[in-house]
């Protein structure tokens, strides 16, 4: 049987974690939190969720980078914002989430079992391409970068949707889609840019 | 003066039915939606996580549309957009580092937004531009005795909206007073829906969806309305999975557009009644509602509900 | 003594105040800087200057040098102005010839960078060497005390100050709004941590303020108007009619037996509306006065003129019913103010995820304090609202506290009642209690004691705020009872619990009328609408207005043995001021230059302290220097520059903007 080390030195620290996600718009008051675990008690999902939002609040304040970034929590939230509406700190941790989200995919972190960010990704790829969303094109990629399994099993509720008119297969587009593309073209430099800025 | 509109990347795919009974209903009342010309995706919570300053250029470029139309106001019936784009006007005027990012990227298409367009949400407008009283007035064909479930869902009222409370919002109710229907109290209705996590993490996703329906089961409603394409979608579509789970707990979702229109008298056939997995069959005047299968008793439900213990949300 | 006829001899003395200063200001170099301005024959640094070798450099330099003017450069004058202005006293100079520069509020404390703290200083003090030269000599007035003292609120912290000056000697003024003394200590079964009966203790206090003869009480009434200053305020007092001749009644109810309204149909505030009583009625048992009173809203002679007045007829020949009070007015002088006006609690509602008004079996902990208490609506069984014995019931902590979307702070009494409730309500119904909280706050003698006890008691406490409270249920032992929703954060999961009542321990809050009782009084508030200490440690129960002192809650929440024993301590500083017989008043008053005041009479209701006359033979504004404060307003707004306020004068002032701008950086 393999033991995972659960002791924690301050070598396994990123004392600069903190301070880099607060200085992202919406999650400045990260290190308000006072542990009450109202968060948890309101998140629909909480019940599935390794650590819960206010584990991952202490664990990203407390510099433990990766073990925040590796939560299922991330993955497992709706952004159905109970946890911004009732946390007596007012720390909006929806956005807090987000921007661990933004990180975990960033640094290559977000569990590979988990659709959701192939999701997340595959959305941002069509929005930009198109800049509108077709949904049932947008699942069928899902379905085939994560599981093509599971779209076998789901057949019967894609024949419904596209009896009742809901899974129209012609791609909807912006007209304006090369406009928005140059809008959201200097995607490198302008997301830096942006990350310096807000941290100034 | 025309409202601007958004309708979304959804109300043109699985949410058909919204906007096929909103256009009618709100044309009824004598609103006018002016669709924003060439609008793009909102962004969405998925594209939220991938990059924040993006998601807010996105947002940003409809709202700089509807100001270049010269609206003051745009409707946007669907929870996440009218989310999205309110956060939108909130992180432009609470951050000013991150607006000039934006503007200069809107920049780049010839555009810019000075926030001064207010986003609403179609029961915000019911409420408080049209009132009870008008819609009232209204009414041919009252939904008298239907017993309705109204679903507000997250994101319309929070964090970003204040036409309602947070905690238990009542613009629904007061409208299908109106409309001559009977409300049912339900601890649920802002509760998650699961949104994307019925399509991806169905075992924590759909759970939500049973939860709802089978306590609005058990408080006795027919019908459930909500605002959101999304949650229709969810409350709808996963009936089968549910069965299967856990047990069935088949209810209608219905839009909330799609009662008035009923109330209103216009055609059944122009609502998009047809496109829903449960079928709500109003007899008119008798009544009576039935969904395509039968309503699952009460008794039912609670003695099957007894069998998962401490799975609940 | 003009300025610029003697020689001006100026002693400056830069104060480390260990590190505070020092950290972020360069005194040394100040020292020096000063030393070579013109006028300045001795300039030091010193690690204390408020000690009594600092003051002793003072007296020593004063002797050696000659000096005829000092400047201190330290710490707020709040807090040292007084001690600075003494040493010049006692080493022969007039006091007003000292001026104190603030080189710690005002900039060590605040600056990010000593060469920034250091020039500021260096400009500060220039200032002050400047400005000091045009000082005159000024004379304290005193003005004599009456030792009449008015006590406002009836709960126990007023009811102690009020006993404390009454057994001095001293004649006492208790004023109440409600019916009865008491305040909220009278709704307690039991107080914590020792459970003795609440009522044991506060009655007998409540029946000493009745009989003592030092003490006025007036119930059902309320201060209108305050005039006057320290010493001598004028203040009318109003009080509502209560219908009943207080003097003739002796509290045998019979006139309640008799009403017309058989049995008691209106919601009873004494009991948190929990039980009910008639139009005439007596909030409870020990009421002091033990008097009844008639609620003019419910009483239908009051409200119609229709009725057979059953109760006149019971009450006989006492003839202590009177259907024809009206308001009344007292008018009265008193040297001092004390101000107990108490709390309030938080309104449930204003959390609507925790059910209170939605779901009947939700209460407020002052709500089951009634339910506990013997002489309460269900005579001490605790039952819900359904009638039914709770099996288990949740204690949701820190409701309307700790958050920012309501309070803030915390309220420091909740942790305990609560676990004080916990106690109780196993007692009485058997039932499982948990207790939902953040932080357990035991910080009181025997309070940590308390909370070992309910530890071994079987008292359940989870660490966790509290979702949500629904009557939605999953699971078999939930259906028909309320379902806690809260993470339990040290176990690390998050639990469903099932309950049949729930109670909320809501925090304290100020009054409903607190910013109107602030104006009224002159007094200051926090940014979080507690009334404003003068200084929470050096002045803790006086406030901005001489003569004014605050006890109990209305500074801040606390338990009752705190506010006794701040009640105490408010009643010595009312002593003390009132054996001493006099105060010594500020001589920064204001004063009109009659040649230029042209009797434009701007000033005259500008005046916050309604200090200023106007001379009609004259034509001139005339300034009462008792009443001024000087606070500035009338210098400021008179259009003809002709008032002048003393150490605020003009050449003061200007010397002293030179100053600051003579430093060259």
């Amino acid at each position: 049987m393999k033991l995972d080390r659960t002791i924690r030195l301050e070598g396994d620290r990123d004392p600069n974690f903190a301070r880099q996600v607060m200085a992202i718009p919406g999650c400045e008051r990260l290190k308000d939190c006072i542990q009450c675990g109202t968060c948890s008690g309101v998140c629909p999902l909480s019940l599935y969720m390794d650590h819960g939002p206010r584990q991952v609040m202490a664990l990203a304040r407390a510099g433990f980078r990766e073990e925040a970034l590796r939560s299922r929590t991330l993955w497992l939230c709706a952004s159905c914002y109970a946890c911004t509406t009732e946390c007596p700190r007012q720390i909006r941790i929806t956005d807090i989430l987000y921007e661990l989200k933004q990180r975990a995919i960033r640094e290559g972190l977000a569990p590979r079992t988990l659709p959701t960010p192939t999701l997340a990704r595959e959305f941002a790829a069509m929005v930009s391409r198109r800049g509108r969303v077709t949904e049932s094109e947008l699942v069928m990629r899902l379905y085939w970068k994560t599981d093509w399994l599971a779209a076998l099993g789901n057949w019967r509720l894609g024949l419904g949707l596209m009896k009742r008119g809901r899974f129209p297969l012609r791609p909807e587009r912006a007209a304006g889609a090369a406009e928005l593309r140059r809008m959201l073209e200097d995607r490198g430099e302008a997301e830096e840019g942006t990350k310096e800025v807000a941290r100034s | 003066m025309p409202y601007g509109y958004f309708p979304g990347c959804s109300l043109r795919g699985t949410g058909r039915a919204y906007e096929e009974s909103l256009l009618p209903v709100f044309r009824h009342l004598g609103l006018e939606l002016t669709e924003l010309t060439d609008w793009n995706c909102c962004g969405a919570t998925a594209y939220m996580s991938v990059d924040e300053t993006q998601a807010c250029v996105l947002a940003a470029r409809n709202l700089a549309l509807a100001e270049r139309e010269g609206h003051g106001e745009v409707v946007a019936p669907c929870s996440a957009c009218y989310l999205v784009l309110n956060k939108a006007r909130h992180y432009l005027e609470e951050y000013p580092a991150m607006a000039e990012r934006v503007q200069g990227a809107l920049g780049r298409g010839g555009m810019g937004v000075r926030g001064r367009v207010a986003v609403r949400h179609p029961l915000d407008v019911l409420a408080n531009d049209v009132g009870w009283e008008a819609i009232r007035a209204k009414v041919t064909h009252p939904l008298r005795g239907l017993r309705v479930a109204p679903y507000y869902g997250c994101q319309i009222v929070r964090p970003y909206a204040t036409f309602d409370d947070p905690h238990d919002p009542v613009s629904m109710d007061r409208l299908f007073e109106a409309l001559g229907a009977t409300v049912v109290r339900w601890p649920l209705k802002t509760k998650c829906c699961g949104g994307s996590l019925t399509g991806t993490i169905p075992e924590a996703g759909v759970r939500l969806v049973y939860h709802l329906c089978r306590e609005a089961l058990k408080r006795g409603a027919q019908v459930i309305a909500t605002v959101c394409p999304l949650c229709q979608f969810n409350l709808d579509a996963y009936h089968d999975d549910i069965a299967r789970r856990w047990e069935d707990v088949r209810i209608p979702t219905v839009y909330f557009t799609q009662l008035m229109g009923l109330a209103f008298g216009l055609a059944e056939s122009e609502l998009g009644l047809h496109r829903g997995f449960v079928r709500m069959r109003w007899r008119r005047g008798e009544g009576e509602i039935a969904s395509k299968s039968k309503i699952t008793s009460k008794s039912k439900i609670t003695s099957k509900g007894g069998s998962e213990r401490g799975e609940g949300t | 003594m003009e300025p610029g006829r003697e020689e001006i001899r100026i002693g400056f003395y830069v104060c480390h105040c260990g590190h505070n200063i020092a950290a972020m200001v360069d005194c040394e170099a100040v020292a020096r800087y000063v030393g070579k301005l013109p006028g300045v024959v001795a300039s030091r640094d010193y690690r204390y200057m408020c000690s009594d070798p600092g003051q002793d450099l003072i007296r020593r330099d004063v002797g050696e040098h000659g000096l005829n003017r000092i400047v201190v450069a330290a710490c707020s004058p709040l807090l040292h102005e007084q001690t600075f202005r003494t040493a010049t006293e006692r080493a022969g100079l007039n006091p007003f010839f000292c001026h104190l520069v603030n080189i710690r509020e005002h900039n060590s404390w605040v600056a990010l960078r000593k060469q920034d703290a250091t020039r500021k200083a260096k400009a500060l003090a220039q200032a002050a060497i400047h400005r000091v030269r045009f000082h005159r000599a000024l004379e304290v007035k005193r003005v004599p005390i009456r030792p009449e003292v008015l006590v406002v609120g009836g709960g126990i912290a007023g009811i102690h100050v009020a006993l404390t000056l009454a057994n001095a000697g001293k004649k006492v003024f208790l004023v109440e709004r409600e019916a009865t003394l008491g305040g909220h200590m009278a709704k307690f079964d039991k107080t914590f941590p020792t459970l003795d009966c609440s009522a044991c203790i506060l009655t007998p206090k409540m029946s000493a303020v009745r009989a003592h003869p030092n003490i006025t009480l007036w119930s059902l009434s309320e201060v209108e108007r305050v005039e006057g200053f320290v010493g001598n305020y004028k203040v009318r007092v109003r009080r509502r009619p209560r219908y009943i001749l207080e003097e003739a009644c002796v509290g045998c109810l019979e006139c309640v037996d008799a009403c017309v309204y058989r049995t008691p149909k209106f919601e009873d505030a004494f009991n948190e509306g929990l039980g009910k009583r008639k139009p005439i009625y007596i909030p409870f048992p020990q009421a002091t006065p033990k008097v009844v009173l008639i609620d003019p809203a419910t009483c239908l002679n009051l409200r119609t003129g229709k009725c057979k007045k059953t109760c006149v007829e019971a009450c006989g020949d006492r003839q202590a019913i009177d259907f024809t009070q009206t308001d009344t007015y007292e008018d009265i002088e008193v040297g001092n103010i004390v101000v107990a006006t108490g709390f309030r609690t938080f309104d449930a509602r204003r959390q609507p995820q925790y059910g209170y008004g939605t779901h009947p079996n939700v209460y407020t902990a002052l709500e089951i304090e009634r339910l506990v208490n013997a002489s309460g609506p269900t005579g001490g069984e605790i039952v819900g609202r359904d009638g039914k014995k709770p099996r288990a019931v949740g204690i949701i902590h820190c409701v309307g506290s700790r958050d920012r979307k309501t309070h803030v702070w915390c309220s420091r009494v909740c942790c305990m009642y609560s676990m004080k409730l916990a106690h109780l309500v196993r007692e009485h119904a058997g039932a499982e209690v948990y207790n939902f909280y953040i932080d357990i706050r035991t910080p009181g003698k025997g309070y940590e004691e308390f909370y070992n006890k309910l530890l071994d008691d079987g008292v359940h406490f989870i660490r966790g705020r509290v979702g949500e409270v629904t009557d939605w249920a999953i699971a078999p032992e939930e259906e028909g009872r309320l379902v806690i929703r809260v993470e339990d954060t040290l176990a690390g999961c998050t639990r469903r619990i099932p309950v049949d009542m729930v109670v909320l321990a809501t925090g304290l809050e100020p009054q409903a009328d607190a910013q109107a009782v602030r104006r009224l009084f002159n007094m200051s508030c926090g940014g979080d609408g507690w009334f404003l200490e003068r200084h929470p440690k050096l002045a803790p129960v006086n406030t901005f207005a001489d003569g004014v002192f605050l006890a109990g809650c209305c500074q801040g929440p606390k338990d009752i043995p705190d506010s006794v024993a701040q009640a105490g301590a408010a009643a010595a500083e009312v002593l003390s001021l009132i054996d001493r017989g006099y105060v010594e008043q500020e001589p920064n008053t204001a004063y009109v230059r009659d040649e230029d005041c042209s009797g434009c009479k701007s000033c005259v209701p500008l005046c916050p302290y309604q200090a200023i006359g106007f001379d009609t033979g004259r034509n001139r504004a005339v300034i009462q220097e008792a009443l001024c404060k000087g606070c500035g307003t009338c210098v400021a707004a008179c259009p003809s520059g002709s008032i002048v306020q003393r150490l605020f004068e003009d050449d003061e002032v200007f010397a002293e903007i030179e100053g600051v701008l003579a430093y060259d950086a």
